[in-house]
């Protein structure tokens, strides 16, 4: 039976191509992988081989012609002892392309048209989040839970040796958490208690290591993988992001990827560029990353434990510098805190001021400022950026109708950009002024001390920008 | 067709007829579905990218007959000749290549990107390297669950010459990893030779910087490829680490679809298809030893078109992922909320 060849598709962006040559010409015999003609694709020319056998009956497209649509017939093959005359009838029946509406020989009649059709239909309302979902306002913990004090380093230690305990396929690694006992102390006695197989020090491979925790969370092991820093975690972004973020995605659902990643984010004194930048908007980009800052111990104990029982990846962003504060922690045997539920660190129905990690104690310290003025700045700590709890941002600026951010990050594409933003489409009429976002400035981080403070964000600033929003 | 003596020879004699029949099988499935992913992608009913495997069939046949249950593999996107060769299901291959919703993935993951739990297959990994301390990290879930199963780690001649290799290198050692780095060198990464790309002699004896033991092993002769695997897996299922094998391979096709091929001759791909090819080889030790006759081998060869035929066809048939698919599958299913909500 004689079979068209068709004009193919030799690169992922080829619609057409110029028939450059035919290396074989009618009644030459063809076999599967001989070469009959060279074409010019967009990129390059390329050898076009056969793929079935037979002899070679006739050539439709002849050589020197452009712009040859892919899937036009360009000949046809026969068998031994089929005649050339009859070509034209018995290809046309003999099409593999059965399912294509007839033979529209110029057109590009198959699923590359479809594909394309459906995918603009395709509906941009299914938003990942709802935006009209009411705020929860409920407590973190029961009101008359007895509270301990401590800091955040240790919550975060207790947070890792209870998950540890609870659930066997737990495991800290990274530089220095074991016998160093964390290069931050984090980690302090993890190793004495639980062994070198559950507190694993690497060498100072961060792809490596990040690869490996990665490949051990596919596998279905819970591991914690700590960065000294996270500016060391740029040298393993490609897996975090590639690997760890999407493989759920790219496997239809099939493998999911339960990872903490976890270390000090942003400045913390005096150490330069290279070691003092906030990381939250650039994780907070990822779909398939939870991305979560802690401000309190509370939340540094509560978010951690849920982050290392989610089964996703979670970007756990901590600050060197709130290590060592102490706050009210409760004293509960099992205390987790949800993702996605802001707290209203402090009421007020003035200004909206939205904040996460260490810029709480900069948006704190700017309220109690502006209290002394008689302006009363609601402050809500987000906790987690992906997700974000949007309605109880919503909620607050429909109460103050203004709002300022307050983060440590560069401006461009930063987290109060997105919040301005979803702000605007979805509480515009509340609004008596423009979003002001406070942010740290555009510029690597100097060294001098002096120039180090003014990079940052500052306490005058944002009072400033309450200001200018209260038009006060 | 003249071959080489190397190739010649005749199979060892522990080497069984259903044995030979099976690689001379699982080769051609590989090969055939292969021949017919570029057909589909000349069709256009394959987008993107697509990396054939056809001439480096040896290589995954030979590895898997060493294989247990709770083994595990993991591969670069040059990957559905493992995925075969594991026994995925050659109409699941093809949807996912034709983008359907019968794909491994729902038609989400593409060539590159295929997965299944079912057959401890961790992909399917579009980014060159990234596979390999993804594989250590799989070996160091079993090492760390203290069963015996051994995760084979593919990687190119190319991906040997990126850092995270080494890093992998390092720590598997130093942790006695149940993981076997399998090199296949195909002697060119996209258009580059393995000689302009290194002045190493080889890519296994890299290892030894690390204390890693490895081999060369000739990869256009599955019985050679067994002979070398079984050598592996027995060194990392005894708890000593993990092992090297550097496959000399052979891809008769481009690097991708969208290849000009002007990096290496005509000839050398033909000398290659003609002296060397791994399908041939077993085709005639089959013949020789009369282990079976040129219909009973013709009946295989019509079983397999029948089988990458029925694939074709319900990759072509199997609808598109419906719309709201491109939402599912970004976060596996929520936490509980949390202890408020539970002790109230």
């Amino acid at each position: 039976m004689a079979t068209e060849i068709l004009m193919p598709a030799l690169s992922p962006t080829m619609e057409e191509g110029t028939l450059a040559k035919w290396l074989k010409k009618e009644g030459d015999e063809v076999k599967a992988g001989d070469i009959i003609a060279e074409i010019e694709t967009d990129k390059a020319t390329m050898e076009f081989e056969a793929v079935d056998e037979g002899i070679l009956g006739k050539i439709l497209v002849t050589e020197g012609t452009e712009g040859v649509k892919v899937n036009a017939p360009i000949a046809v093959l026969i068998e031994e002892g089929e005649s050339a005359d009859d070509i034209q009838a018995s290809a046309s029946a003999g099409s593999d392309d059965a399912d294509s509406d007839g033979d529209d020989k110029g057109g590009h009649p198959n699923d590359t048209g479809q594909t394309t059709t459906r995918a603009e239909s395709a509906p941009a309302a299914s938003k990942s989040e709802p935006a009209a979902a009411t705020a929860d306002r409920s407590p973190d913990w029961p009101e008359d839970t007895k509270m301990k004090t401590m800091t955040v380093r240790e919550a975060l230690r207790e947070a890792m040796e209870e998950e540890m305990d609870r659930d066997e396929t737990v495991f800290l690694m990274g530089e220095e958490v074991g016998e160093y006992q964390g290069a931050y102390k984090i980690s302090q006695g993890l190793l004495d208690k639980f062994g070198p197989r559950r507190v694993v020090d690497t060498p100072i491979s961060e792809m490596g290591f990040t690869g490996i925790g990665t490949g051990a969370a596919l596998a279905g092991l819970r591991p914690i993988v700590e960065f000294m820093t996270f500016n060391f975690a740029m040298q393993a972004l490609d897996q975090i992001i590639n690997s760890a973020a999407k493989t759920l995605y790219m496997s239809g659902g099939q493998m999911g990827c339960p990872i903490v990643f976890r270390g000090p984010n942003g400045a913390a004194a005096r150490v330069a560029a290279q070691h003092s930048q906030d990381y939250t908007a650039w994780y907070a980009a990822i779909p398939g990353l939870k991305v979560v800052m802690p401000f309190t111990a509370a939340d540094a104990k509560g978010l951690l434990k849920s982050a290392i029982r989610d089964p996703n990846p979670v970007i756990f962003l901590e600050n060197e510098i709130l290590y060592g504060r102490s706050f009210e922690v409760p004293d509960m045997d099992d205390f987790t805190i949800p993702f996605g539920k802001a707290r209203v660190a402090r009421s007020g129905s003035d200004v909206t001021i939205v904040s996460f990690g260490i810029g709480m104690t900069h948006a704190l310290d700017a309220a109690e400022k502006l209290a002394e003025e008689g302006i009363e700045a609601e402050v809500i700590d987000l906790r987690t950026l992906r997700p974000i709890d949007y309605a109880t941002v919503i909620e607050s600026v429909q109460k103050t109708n203004r709002c300022v951010t307050v983060e440590e990050g560069f401006p461009v594409g930063s987290i109060g950009n997105h919040l301005s933003a979803h702000i605007m489409e979805n509480a515009f009429d509340w609004l008596d002024a423009p979003v002001i976002n406070c942010t740290g400035k555009d510029v690597p981080m100097p060294y001098a001390a002096n120039l180090e403070k003014h990079a940052l964000i500052t306490v005058p600033e944002i009072v400033e920008a309450v200001k200018k929003v209260t038009y006060k | 067709m003249v071959r080489k003596p190397a190739a010649s020879k005749p199979a060892p004699s522990n080497t069984s007829k259903d044995e030979l029949l099976k690689y001379y099988r699982d080769m051609l499935l590989i090969r055939r579905f292969e021949e017919k992913a570029g057909q589909l992608y000349g069709m256009g009913q394959i987008g993107g990218f697509c990396h054939l495997y056809i001439g480096q069939e040896a290589v995954v046949t030979g590895l898997e007959a060493c294989a247990k249950e709770g083994d595990k593999r993991i591969t670069s996107y040059r990957d559905h000749g493992h995925m075969l060769a594991c026994g995925m299901d050659p109409r699941g291959v093809m949807a996912e290549l034709t983008g359907r919703e019968g794909g491994y993935s729902k038609g989400k993951g593409g060539s590159m990107h295929m997965f299944s739990r079912e057959k401890h297959f961790y992909g399917g990994h579009g980014i060159v390297a990234a596979q390999v301390p993804l594989g250590a990290g799989l070996a160091f879930a079993d090492k760390y669950l203290g069963n015996d199963n051994v995760t084979f780690t593919y990687f190119g001649d190319g991906a040997a010459n990126q850092g995270q290799v080494y890093e992998t290198y390092n720590m598997a050692e130093l942790w006695e990893l149940p993981v076997i780095f399998v090199i296949e060198n195909n002697q060119y990464a996209m258009g580059t030779s393995v000689k302009r790309s290194t002045k190493s002699n080889s890519l296994f004896g890299r290892g030894e910087a690390f204390g890693i033991p490895g081999e060369q092993v000739d990869g256009m002769d599955v019985l050679a490829v067994k002979a070398a695997g079984e050598k592996a897996v027995a060194h990392c299922r005894a708890g000593k680490g993990p092992y090297i094998l550097e496959i000399m391979t052979y891809r008769y096709r481009g690097h991708s679809m969208s290849d000009p091929a002007k990096y290496r001759t005509r000839e050398e791909v033909q000398k290659m298809r003609d002296e060397r090819d791994a399908i041939e080889h077993v085709r005639e030790l089959l013949l020789q030893g009369k282990h079976a006759t040129e219909d009973e081998l013709k009946s295989v060869d019509k079983e397999i078109k029948e089988i990458v035929n029925d694939a074709a066809e319900f990759a072509k048939d199997s609808p598109e992922p419906a719309l709201d698919e491109l939402w599912t599958d970004i976060y596996a299913e929520d936490l509980p909320q949390g202890s408020a909500q539970e002790h109230a």
